[in-house]
């Protein structure tokens, strides 16, 4: 293996002219990170960008595991079940120079739950932040909640003298026509110290000496610099011509060039998202399909025949190349709740679902609008054209109706489609938010992404439940009753768990993390 | 005036359109010869789509995914079939795919072209007849045109669109909103070439004799300026189509184009440069290369379309 | 004369505010800029919240009369993607295109007239004929597979250069240049044939048509007659009077090269106003789309008052009419 490694890293030496030294990574990704003001957009690259300069009290390591960041040690109170309590760590100092205690983090975590922020509604809970002594912060909740942890993992820590100092106590607003100091500057305790920064162009980092972390991480890569490539063509091209070192979002069909070229490899793993279809099963009729006075999506055996209908496996090969896992329920595996045996619940059987049609009444087929997204997950487009076919073998004929995200995304929050596509990532590692935002009936506070028009009061009960309810068995075995009953009406037809793929230099040693955030002081390179 | 050219013989008519400056031109140039014949096959090949092509592409329940990328001739490893150009990333077999979207892209050109000259001729002719205030505004409106990206256009009309259209017929609705949107961005050239012409030939003294006859601005404009000006128009209409049909292919490019379930040429070219690192050349290479023979002829002709008819190169 | 000019500019001014007018019409269609600034933890409470702050739940006449009352005291409002001023955003990126614009301009013009000098002179020659067929392959591709294309070809095959960005920028001001470095005059490259290739090709066919007029005309017969050396006639004499109209065309062509260069910037990660235009689209930032508009406008409705002015000056039978 060694032996095998040498040659490719002299090639790759010898094509990378540009005079980078070895501790330079050149990082591209689609996007840029929208803002630097830690609680103004909670969105993958730009807190992927932020944890490089900032850190929240506990984090995800690459493997999706939670660690301990600003925080050492934390856990419910002794004394009070609504009180969580987090040790900070001590003798840490921010990227000026200035020591980080609890009021910085009273103060991040205030500022986080304010009404521009966009992390509030993980804070939702949360009725007051206090910070008893220098390095204890106690986070008292409006009940018992098991799962709060799970919400700070992307929950950034201001330092508050700069904040006041500097004017950007509040999180960026859109009316006053002038800009916070926090949407381009940062100052943080991550490992990285911004150096410079161009919005959309180019950002460099460099490795933060005085960090706390330092001797405790690989922290390679001395310097990042990282350049968002739109066009996907262009991106595959700036790692095959040696350009970066380090590009996320390859496109599945490169995915074998990039690994066959000297010099460079591609990491896959599984991503925490799953990818599938909703249906408008609560309306008396639709107004997206041909047929009149009747809704066919209300009937359970035309959803089924739906899913049926659906070839996993020829998209994963054809459509996916592979880059899929098939699945049964709409849960990433990483999930408290997900079942294997679910999960492989999806079947292909275009003769039972042709059956099913005939019994609900639909043997000759009807009409319908899907509407998908193109510029938001892997082959979106791709897929819904691959389904528009499969599903006109069993008669239903399928207009497909392909938009950017930025058009496709209202028409499910106004309830304007009757079958669509959505894709789902679970940041707190549990069901419970699969439930409230897909699950449970749509209202002010609850199922905001539900556009199914599914709802059973008894549900209903049972997901507000779950918050609260601090006996783990019992909470488990309440998830899965409610998964059961997602499975038997087949809510939603999933499709499959997308897999990331990062492609890089050879030289650089990573794994791939399942929320697509690469952590750089993880990085080893060699 | 159609009554008597019709009762005179036909024979001798043929005969002098054949021997007429235009013709013999025509007869001599090799290149306009070919791009004519390239041009004239390439469209009968796209009317004749479906009695041509081995499969019906737009047909969803005839499609097999495992199909997909299949390269030119061999057969698939998973079905067995095999197809001449290659299939898709669909599983679409790529030469019946062409000849339909080439359909679909001759028909958004011809009509993007047909419609941004009507409103151009019109526009100019008022314009350039009328003058004062109507001019104004025409010509107003033509810089408030020149500003907005087809892209917008085309996104604007979709938009409104939407709402009107039953969802049976959305599919077919993305082609006109396209002829609409490359149309509107069309006109303005021809209403400044014919709005141009008019103000030279409206001073002429055949104009003026007319207005004298009492003949109305209609008929003044149709019948005798019109005419005149065709020239240019005609020149313009031609490179305007290669120009239409390449626009249908960058508005696919950024996500305004003909639905993936009924390709155009360019929305091919779109799908197809996603596989140009990946090897799969042939979704890309053929599509491409028929748009390439497309374009380029309707250029060629309109090239010497436009030396042919200048008398002063003559 | 005054008169028609200032009629001409109170014309203009009406032009930019219908553009205005139309495209905030428009922004609702290019989707909801909601959906993208909030994530998916949102309530329904916090939509309606934040389409009230933004004013987007105001008829677009109120919108925009919100915004043409910024804009007339210099502020564009904040962009929602960013979060900082439109106008701090466009200042940063119009460098860039304008750069890009004036090398492909450049690179059109230079290539234009020398091709269609010798194309026009060599007219019945094969090399003349291959020149004509093969600039038109550059006008039968879309831009953006030719910008592909050269990628493929100049950044992954050949290793020659570079398939993104500008390369090392110097700020000279408030304004990055991308000549001053190697890396940045290689970056150039590839962009500007993308760009200019299509001007090219129009003005080499306008240079040729004009230059063969013109050596039909009596008065280069005589200069042949009179026993001028070929290059004298071809360049003194034809080519001057061939230069008119080219410069014409060439002026209004400058226009839309920079309003088209989205297609090339987004191909090539081209840090200018198309690519921000573009990514403005995608996340509906409404007050950065407006003002990429006005933009445009205003550079359009400028290059048309200047060459209408022109031409009065040239012509005078419009200036007559101008006057009436």
């Amino acid at each position: 293996m060694k032996l095998h490694y040498l040659p490719l890293a002299a090639a790759l030496l010898a094509t990378t002219t540009l005079g980078v030294n070895a501790e330079t990574l050149r990082w591209a990704r689609a996007g840029d990170s929208l803002t630097l003001d830690p609680h103004a957009q909670n969105e993958g690259p730009t807190s992927s960008l932020a944890h490089q300069i900032m850190e929240p009290l506990i984090m995800r390591d690459m493997t999706g595991a939670v660690v301990p960041a600003l925080a050492t040690d934390w856990g419910p109170s002794a004394s009070d079940p609504n009180v969580w309590v987090f040790n900070l760590r001590k003798g840490v100092t921010f990227h000026d120079g200035a020591t980080f205690d609890s009021e910085d983090v009273k103060f991040s975590l205030d500022r986080a739950m304010t009404p521009d922020s966009d992390y509030k509604e993980l804070l939702a809970s949360v009725v007051e932040v206090r910070a008893p002594s220098s390095h204890v912060i106690e986070i008292v909740t409006d009940g018992p909640n098991p799962t709060m942890a799970n919400n700070l993992t992307n929950m950034f820590i201001m330092d508050k003298s700069w904040a006041e100092a500097n004017n950007a106590t509040k999180v960026q607003d859109y009316e006053g026509g002038e800009n916070t100091f926090a949407a381009t500057h940062a100052n943080g305790t991550g490992p990285y110290v911004l150096s410079s920064r161009e919005p959309d162009v180019k950002t460099v980092l460099t490795i933060n000496k005085n960090y706390w972390g330092i001797d405790e991480f690989p922290m390679q890569v001395t310097e990042v610099i990282y350049t968002p490539i739109q066009n996907k063509a262009t991106r595959v091209a700036a790692l095959l011509s040696g350009e970066v070192d380090f590009i996320q979002d390859v496109p599945v069909q490169d995915l074998a060039r990039v690994g066959d070229t000297d010099g460079l490899e591609v990491r896959t793993a599984p991503q925490n998202r799953v990818i599938f279809f909703g249906m408008n099963q609560g309306d008396a009729d639709l107004k997206n399909d041909n047929v009149d006075g009747a809704n066919p999506l209300a009937d359970l055996r035309v959803r089924q025949a739906m899913s049926l209908a659906i070839n996993r496996d020829a998209i994963k090969q054809v459509v996916m190349r592979g880059q899929s896992q098939p699945a049964g329920m709409i849960s990433p595996p990483f999930v408290n709740g997900w079942n294997a045996e679910m999960d492989s619940s999806s079947m292909t059987d275009v003769g039972k679902a042709k059956s099913l049609m005939a019994e609900a009444g639909y043997g000759d087929g009807f009409s319908i609008t899907l509407n998908c997204p193109n510029d938001r997950y892997i082959n979106d487009e791709a897929i819904c054209q691959a389904s528009v076919g499969m599903l006109a073998q069993i008669g239903i004929k399928v207009n497909l109706d392909a938009k950017p995200k930025a058009q496709h995304f209202p028409l499910i929050n106004t309830l304007e489609t009757d079958f669509y596509m959505l894709g789902w990532g679970v940041p707190t590692y549990d069901s419970e938010y699969i439930f409230n935002f897909l699950v449970h009936s749509k209202g002010e506070k609850y199922g905001s992404w539900n556009g199914t028009r599914f709802g059973q009061a008894d549900i209903d009960v049972k997901i507000e439940a779950l918050a609260s309810e601090t006996d783990l068995p019992k909470r488990n075995a309440m998830i899965n009753e409610i998964w059961q009953v997602v499975q038997d009406e087949q809510v939603y037809i999933p499709i499959h768990h997308q897999v990331l793929n990062w492609g890089m230099a050879s030289n650089v040693k990573t794994i791939v993390a399942p929320d697509d955030a690469a952590k750089f002081k993880y990085f080893e390179l060699n | 005036m159609n009554t008597t050219l019709l009762r005179r013989p036909f024979a001798p008519r043929l005969r002098a359109f054949w021997s007429s400056d235009l013709v013999w031109s025509f007869r001599h140039s090799p290149v306009a010869l070919t791009s004519f014949i390239f041009v004239c096959l390439l469209t009968i090949c796209a009317i004749f789509a479906p009695l041509i092509a081995p499969h019906d592409p737009f047909n969803p329940a005839t499609l097999n995914l495992m199909n997909g990328f299949t390269p030119p001739g061999t057969p698939n490893a998973f079905t067995g079939e095999s197809f001449v150009l290659g299939t898709d990333d669909q599983g679409r077999d790529l030469f019946s795919t062409i000849l339909f979207g080439m359909r679909i892209s001759l028909f958004v050109g011809f009509s993007a072209v047909m419609l941004g000259m009507v409103i151009g001729i019109t526009a100019g002719l008022v314009a350039g007849y009328k003058g004062g205030w109507t001019e104004t505004i025409i010509m107003r409106i033509a810089d408030v045109q020149l500003t907005f990206p087809a892209i917008l256009v085309a996104m604007l009309i979709f938009g409104i669109a939407k709402g009107f259209t039953p969802v049976e017929y959305r599919d077919q609705m993305a082609i006109w909103v396209l002829i609409l949107a490359i149309g509107l961005s069309d006109w303005v050239q021809f209403a400044r070439v014919v709005r141009g012409a008019t103000l030279v030939e409206k001073n002429k003294e055949y104009v003026q004799a007319a207005r004298l006859v009492g003949r109305s601005g209609l008929a003044i404009m149709v019948r005798h300026i019109l005419p005149n000006v065709l020239s240019p128009v005609l020149v313009i209409a031609t490179i305007s189509l290669a120009l239409a049909i390449i626009a249908e292919a960058t508005l696919s490019f950024l996500g305004v184009g003909a639905p993936p379930t009924q390709p155009s040429l360019g929305t091919l070219i779109r799908i197809g440069q996603g596989f140009l690192f990946s090897g799969e050349w042939w979704i890309l290479f053929f599509p491409a290369c028929t748009l390439l023979a497309l374009a380029l002829s309707v250029n060629l002709l309109g090239d010497w379309l436009r030396d042919a008819l200048n008398p002063r190169l003559r | 004369m005054l008169s028609y000019i200032i009629r001409r500019i109170f014309q203009s001014l009406l032009v930019l505010l219908v553009v205005g007018l139309v495209a905030f019409s428009m922004f609702r269609f290019v989707g909801d800029p909601i959906e993208n600034m909030m994530g998916q933890e949102r309530t329904q409470a916090d939509i309606v919240r934040l389409r009230e702050q933004l004013g987007l739940d105001q008829p677009f006449p109120v919108q925009y009369w919100k915004f043409l009352k910024g804009a007339a005291q210099g502020n564009f409002g904040i962009s929602y993607r960013q979060g900082r001023p439109v106008g701090q955003i466009l200042a940063e990126r119009a460098p860039a295109t304008l750069e890009l614009a004036a090398v492909s301009g450049f690179f059109a013009i230079v290539a234009g007239i020398g091709l269609g000098i010798f194309t026009a002179i060599r007219q019945n020659g094969w090399v003349s004929h291959l020149i004509m067929t093969a600039s038109l392959i550059g006008v039968s591709l879309p831009t953006f597979l030719i910008g592909i294309l050269l990628i493929y070809l100049f950044s992954v095959e050949l290793d020659l250069l570079p398939s993104f960005g500008r390369g090392d920028v110097v700020k000279i001001g408030f304004w990055s240049t991308g000549f001053l470095t190697a890396s940045g005059l290689k970056a150039l490259i590839l962009p500007s044939i993308t760009l200019g290739l299509y001007q090219m090709t129009l003005i080499m066919r306008l240079v040729r048509a004009e230059m063969q007029e013109v050596l039909r005309q009596d008065y280069i017969k005589f200069a042949r007659a009179r026993g001028l050396s070929e290059r004298v006639v071809n360049f003194r004499h034809a080519l001057k009077n061939t230069l008119v109209p080219v410069i014409t065309v060439i002026g209004l062509q400058l226009g839309s090269i920079i309003a088209f260069a989205i297609i090339t910037e987004t191909v090539f990660q081209w840090p200018g106003v198309g690519l921000l235009f573009i990514n403005a689209i995608q996340f509906v930032d409404i007050p950065v789309m407006a003002a990429y508009l006005m933009l445009i406008s205003v550079m359009f409705v400028a290059i048309n008052l200047f060459v209408d002015l022109l031409y009065v000056v040239i012509d005078p039978r419009l200036r007559s009419e101008a006057a009436a």
